[in-house]
């Protein structure tokens, strides 16, 4: 009998979960993120993944509100002088890096320098600019040598943004990767505990200073409450799911859209939207390669998209997407107009047959690359494939792994020389929601993301959108730009979705920031 | 002369017909295998007459149905038939079981004799297969997946390469068992040449074992296939399998559990029928086996 | 039997050679591009070519191979191309997990499948033998993530008894350690165990058939000493080779299975890393592998003679 109690104990001990364990967990917040976090260097690489990681550590000089306008963040202020050739920036008082050396404007300085050198709206920014000088320990100037309106909203752009690093660190050459880690964020990394592919820790930043405003998605106060975030990378979407029900994590960044009804029900989960912009699916079409090097064909690829097709497929539950959707800019910005969609809202199948014939199009194979491991990519892919086929479009379809679609489609070459037709992908946040940031919209020609989008008048509209700071005079170039763009088509848009994040239901105070943000949250 | 044989072989016929009867009352468990591996073969061949649907036709109103009066295995997350898909996903991973285990078996064999039984090609043979063997199956596949584009004989190709060594250790394993043994020993003093000693003797010896790992590979091929499927580089999306129509539906298991149960009960029944029908096989033609009973 | 071992051990250094040549121009040949990878989901090809000069990546491929050559030889394995950190360092971080899970899941079967094996030849054709082969039938007829995920829903999520997924180190917490490794064992085992048992069963019945047996029962010897001493000492030739060769399947499930539980180990390290053509940690992985199949077969060679007596080298 005796030893039926000790075998007994043995297995309810074994069973128990951790007591110990109970302790750190109130005050740890344990996330499933999307990706594998590998490149620690936000200014280096644009992957998703480093741009979250880079919001932790870091902190911008500027921070989008939900109205998309700049705000003060490490800045205290800044004056703009000399008929707006000259900014003038001033750092807020008592800002501090992880290693406790102060922030100076030396840093700031340095750190715009390399990170204009990589992003694009830095690069654009940097085109127009003569130089960045520190004045003194608090105080760096800008000087332009045209007016261009967009400096602090290029300051404060939300993805891939301007983070501020110690001077020696940023002086770094921007095509070298940055491996040490110290800004002057909220959350300090701890690097002991990194283990690649499977978990990233992060701890709180005691001395961080939070601004006083309440925090509004990219501005304001960024509070750290937690004493520790730790980031899980479990691939398999079933495995997550179920750590979420079962407890095991906190915070699933991106649960798959058909499960969120179920999510829902689940008294113990709890589904908040922080993607107030929301994600949008493009198809992009190679515009060096016959057919779609001719407008006509990128139309008649326009005519067969039926969006709402698209959507079932890729998201599943209606009151995560609209039925269409006809802005490049996003629908609910600030540059939504659905000016020239007009013709798209129902498919045409006739039409397309037409345009295609139009553009010469003769039955050749059209190659499509199918990615087999992003679900919701090779789904939207899976719908245009049916989509040309109704057509009568002969469709070579290639099926490929995500990694051989990266560098697939970056290949200039005739589609049957290695290089392809069309592919599938999407974007999301602010910088989709400007003419100039959104980097699949960039129709400059080789200089453009793959596929080429190749339209100089466009691209003349966009500068001169830029160019102009009054937003009553913007809205008419912002229109026609937007029927240009419907006419000679850089990418179709097939949709646009909001990606929710799904949480316990005793994690509080979390930000709808357009990513995710661990300021101001904390479990009760 | 040539009469009697004759005359004796055609009576033999009717007697043979019963036997087969008799043994097919005698080896009941095979003999539903064989049944259940025909309905299935025959379900996959008669998929383009016997589907109700097109397997590649999306309706995006009616994704994600459970089974119903018009979708009688439901319908996945495209909206396309499940019924329709199960039974045309059986032709390609039969297709690609079949040509696996046809495949390692016989470049297997070939080699594990030769391997078995000389000792020169031994040392290098085996070297090379153990190299190949070193060089875990899936990883090699995966690799061989990204050489090239994908297609179900790409998947054959890759899924057949890793299995050769395991056909080969254990043919050549036996060989040695049985080499040794004191009846070779014998025939080759008397000056046995080697095609002789290999079909009299060596090739029934290996022959139950093999007939146990050829079913083995098949049915494994199949599920290596799903494996693939499942980390993404298996059959490509355009051609369904029962393993790349379950790697999709996993997705859906919690909320569309249909999307996984009609094609894995075909999957393990195939596999279920296969591997009876083996070893019944294996007790039929074992010679040894036979002569006891 | 020393000299042949030597030479064994000697025959393995080509194997590997061999290995690291097909690994290296299989990956190489293979189209993807690290650089694309790195170069992050917006980036335009001017980055990528960027970064791909900086890696080295547009060399000549022979270059390439001589300098990883050089590199092997003094004992390095070079660094992932996304991490700047030396593969060495990656492999021993992602050991432990792994080989916790193929140490349990190999006791696992072995425990399961050997009994139930001799138990189904010793009664060939009665229930208990049709009940067993139907198991491992069945075991092996379902994908190792659907046999994950059944085990997921009833022990973690429905009864709440055991953790859905990840790893513990032994030496943080035994407990949870071993509580974490339960469902991936019973789901790869089973599998690992049908394989198991069946070879088993096959081999016992054609020792059970041999005369020595049939002598030895004349004799009237015990039938479990029949059973252990005599046929499955004979059998255990091919099922030792079964075991060894197994090896292959177990790495092949290990790698599924790591992904259905999010365990960090070599299987999701390799996966990772193939899947973004992380060059030198793939072709580092797969030579360690490939060294630890070696020497294991080799063992396995080596001891067949104490199986055996019948081989002689």
């Amino acid at each position: 009998m005796k030893r039926i109690i000790q075998i007994a104990a043995l297995f309810l001990a074994f069973i128990a979960p951790g007591v110990v364990q109970a302790q750190d967990r109130a005050t740890t917040l344990r996330v499933v993120v999307h990706a594998n976090l590998q490149i620690l260097d936000p200014v280096w690489t644009t992957a998703f993944i480093t741009n979250r990681h880079g919001y932790l550590i870091y902190d911008t000089l500027y921070g989008m509100n939900s109205r998309f306008e700049p705000q003060p963040q490490m800045a205290e202020g800044h004056e703009v002088l000399e008929d707006g050739l000259l900014y003038r920036i001033r750092l807020r008082e008592g800002l501090r890096f992880h290693d406790g050396s102060p922030v100076r404007a030396q840093d700031a300085v340095a750190s715009l320098r390399r990170w204009m050198t990589r992003d694009a709206m830095g690069q654009r920014m940097g085109s127009v600019t003569s130089g960045i000088e520190a004045v003194d320990e608090r105080t760096f100037e800008i000087r332009l040598r045209e007016r261009w309106g967009l400096v602090i909203e290029t300051l404060g752009k939300a993805s891939n943004p301007a983070f501020i690093m110690p001077e020696r660190i940023a002086n770094t050459p921007s095509s070298t990767q940055v491996t040490e880690t110290i800004g002057s964020g909220p959350f300090i990394f701890v690097r002991d505990e990194w283990r690649p592919g499977n978990r990233v820790v992060y701890r709180r930043n005691p001395d961080y200073v939070p601004r006083a405003e309440p925090a509004d998605y990219m501005s304001g106060g960024k509070r750290p409450l937690m004493e520790r975030i730790e980031w899980l990378y479990i691939p398999d979407q079933n495995t997550a799911l179920a750590a979420l029900n079962a407890g095991e994590i906190d915070y699933y960044e991106a649960p798959p859209l058909d499960f969120i009804t179920s999510l829902e029900r689940n008294r113990n989960v709890r589904i908040v939207n922080i993607d107030t912009l929301g994600t949008q699916g493009l198809i992009r079409p190679n515009h060096l390669s016959p057919p779609f090097n001719d407008p006509r064909a990128r139309q008649a690829l326009a005519h067969l998209v039926r969006q709402e097709d698209y959507m079932r497929v890729v998201v599943g539950n209606p009151r995560l997407y609209q039925r269409f959707c006809g802005a490049f800019f996003q629908c609910g910005s600030a540059n939504d107009t659905a000016v020239g969609s007009e013709p798209y809202q129902q498919p045409n199948i006739e039409r397309a047959r037409e345009l295609l014939r139009e553009a010469g199009y003769n039955g050749e194979r059209i190659v499509v690359m199918q990615p087999t491991d992003r679900p919701q990519y090779n789904a939207a892919t899976a719908v245009l494939i049916q989509s040309l086929r109704r057509a009568g479009v002969n469709v070579d379809v290639q099926a490929m792994d995500w990694s051989t679609l990266l560098s697939r489609r970056a290949n200039r070459s005739p589609p049957d020389q290695g290089g392809y037709h069309l592919f599938i992908t999407t974007h999301g946040g602010p910088d989709t929601a400007a003419p100039v940031s959104n980097t699949w919209f960039n129709s400059r020609c080789e200089r453009a993301n793959p596929g080429w989008a190749c339209d100089m008048e466009l691209d003349g509209m966009v500068a001169e959108w830029a160019r102009e700071s009054d937003p009553a005079a913007r809205r008419p170039i912002l229109e026609r730009i937007h029927r240009r763009a419907w006419e000679t088509l850089p990418y179709i848009p097939f949709g646009q979705y909001t990606q929710p994040i799904a949480v316990r239901s005793n994690v509080h105070g979390i930000v709808a920031a357009g990513l995710p943000v661990y300021w101001n949250i904390e479990k009760r | 002369m040539s009469t009697t044989i004759l005359g004796a072989s055609l009576a033999e016929q009717p007697r043979r017909r019963a036997s087969l009867l008799r043994r097919m009352r005698r080896y009941p468990l095979p003999t539903i295998g064989a049944l259940l591996l025909i309905l299935l073969v025959a379900s996959a061949l008669g998929a383009p007459w016997i589907a109700t649907h097109d397997p590649f036709e999306m309706n995006v109103v009616d994704r994600l149905q459970p089974p119903n009066a018009d979708y009688w295995f439901g319908t996945d997350a495209y909206g396309r038939d499940m019924f329709s898909r199960t039974l045309h996903g059986g032709r390609v991973s039969l297709v690609i079981g079949i040509a696996v285990a046809v495949a390692s078996t016989i470049i297997g064999l070939v080699i594990g004799v030769i391997a078995g039984y000389f000792r020169l090609a031994d040392a290098i043979l085996m070297r090379i297969m153990d190299g190949l063997m070193a060089i875990p199956g899936i990883l090699l596949a995966i690799a061989l997946m990204s050489l090239t584009r994908a297609s179900v004989w790409v998947v054959v190709v890759a899924i057949t390469i890793p299995e050769i060594p395991r056909v080969v250790r254990l043919v050549r394993a036996v060989v040695l068992t049985v080499r040794e043994q004191i009846y070779i020993e014998a025939a080759t003093a008397i000056g046995t040449g080697f095609p002789r000693l290999m079909l009299k003797h060596i090739l029934p010896n290996t022959l139950a074992p093999l007939i146990v790992q050829a079913t083995y590979i098949a049915a494994s091929a199949v599920l290596v296939e799903s494996y693939l499927s499942f980390l993404g580089v298996g059959t490509p999306p355009e051609v369904p399998s029962w393993g790349n129509i379950i790697a999709e539906g996993r997705l859906y298991v919690q909320i569309a559990f249909w999307n996984i149960l009609f094609p894995s009960v075909f999957l393990g029944l195939m596999v279920l029928s296969i591997n009876i029908l083996g070893d019944g096989l294996r007790d039929m033609l074992d010679p040894r086996l036979a002569r006891r009973l | 039997m020393w000299s042949y071992a030597i030479r064994r051990i000697l025959a393995t250094i080509p194997v590997l050679c061999v290995v690291a040549i097909i690994v290296f121009l299989l990956l190489r040949l293979s189209p993807g591009d690290p650089a694309a990878i790195i170069a992050g989901d917006n980036a335009t090809v001017d980055d990528i070519a960027m970064i791909r000069a900086q890696l080295g990546l547009d060399r000549p491929l022979l270059q390439q191979f001589v300098f990883w050559l050089g590199q092997l030889l003094s004992g390095d394995f070079g660094n992932s191309i996304y991490l700047a950190r030396p593969v060495i360092g990656l492999i021993m971080e992602r050991v432990e997990p792994t080989l916790a899970l193929s140490v349990t899941t190999m006791a696992f079967a072995m425990l399961l499948a050997i009994p139930m094996g001799v138990l189904a030849a010793w009664r060939a054709g009665s229930w208990v033998d049709q009940t067993i082969m139907a198991l491992s039938v069945l075991a092996f007829s379902v994908p190792v993530f659907l046999i994950g995920y059944g085990l997921v829903i009833g022990f973690s999520l429905t009864l709440d008894l055991l953790p859905v997924q990840g790893f513990v180190s032994l030496s943080d917490d035994p407990l949870q350690f071993l509580r974490h490794l339960v469902l991936p064992t019973i789901a790869l085992g089973l599998v690992y165990s049908a394989l198991l048992a069946r070879i088993t069963r096959a081999t016992m019945l054609e020792t059970l058939n041999e005369d020595f047996i049939r002598t030895a029962r004349a004799k009237g010897l015990a039938e479990p000493r029949v059973l252990l001493l005599h046929a499955l000492k004979n059998a255990s030739v091919p099922i030792v080779t079964t075991i060894g060769t197994g090896l292959a399947l177990l790495i092949g499930g290990v790698v599924v299975t790591e992904s259905v539980f999010a365990i960090p180990g070599i299987g999701r390290l390799t996966i990772e890393a193939v899947l973004q053509r992380d060059y030198p940690v793939i072709q580092g992985v797969i030579l360690v592998i490939a060294a630890v199949y070696v020497f294991v077969n080799l063992a396995i060679d080596l001891a067949y003679p104490l199986l055996d007596p019948r081989i002689r080298f």
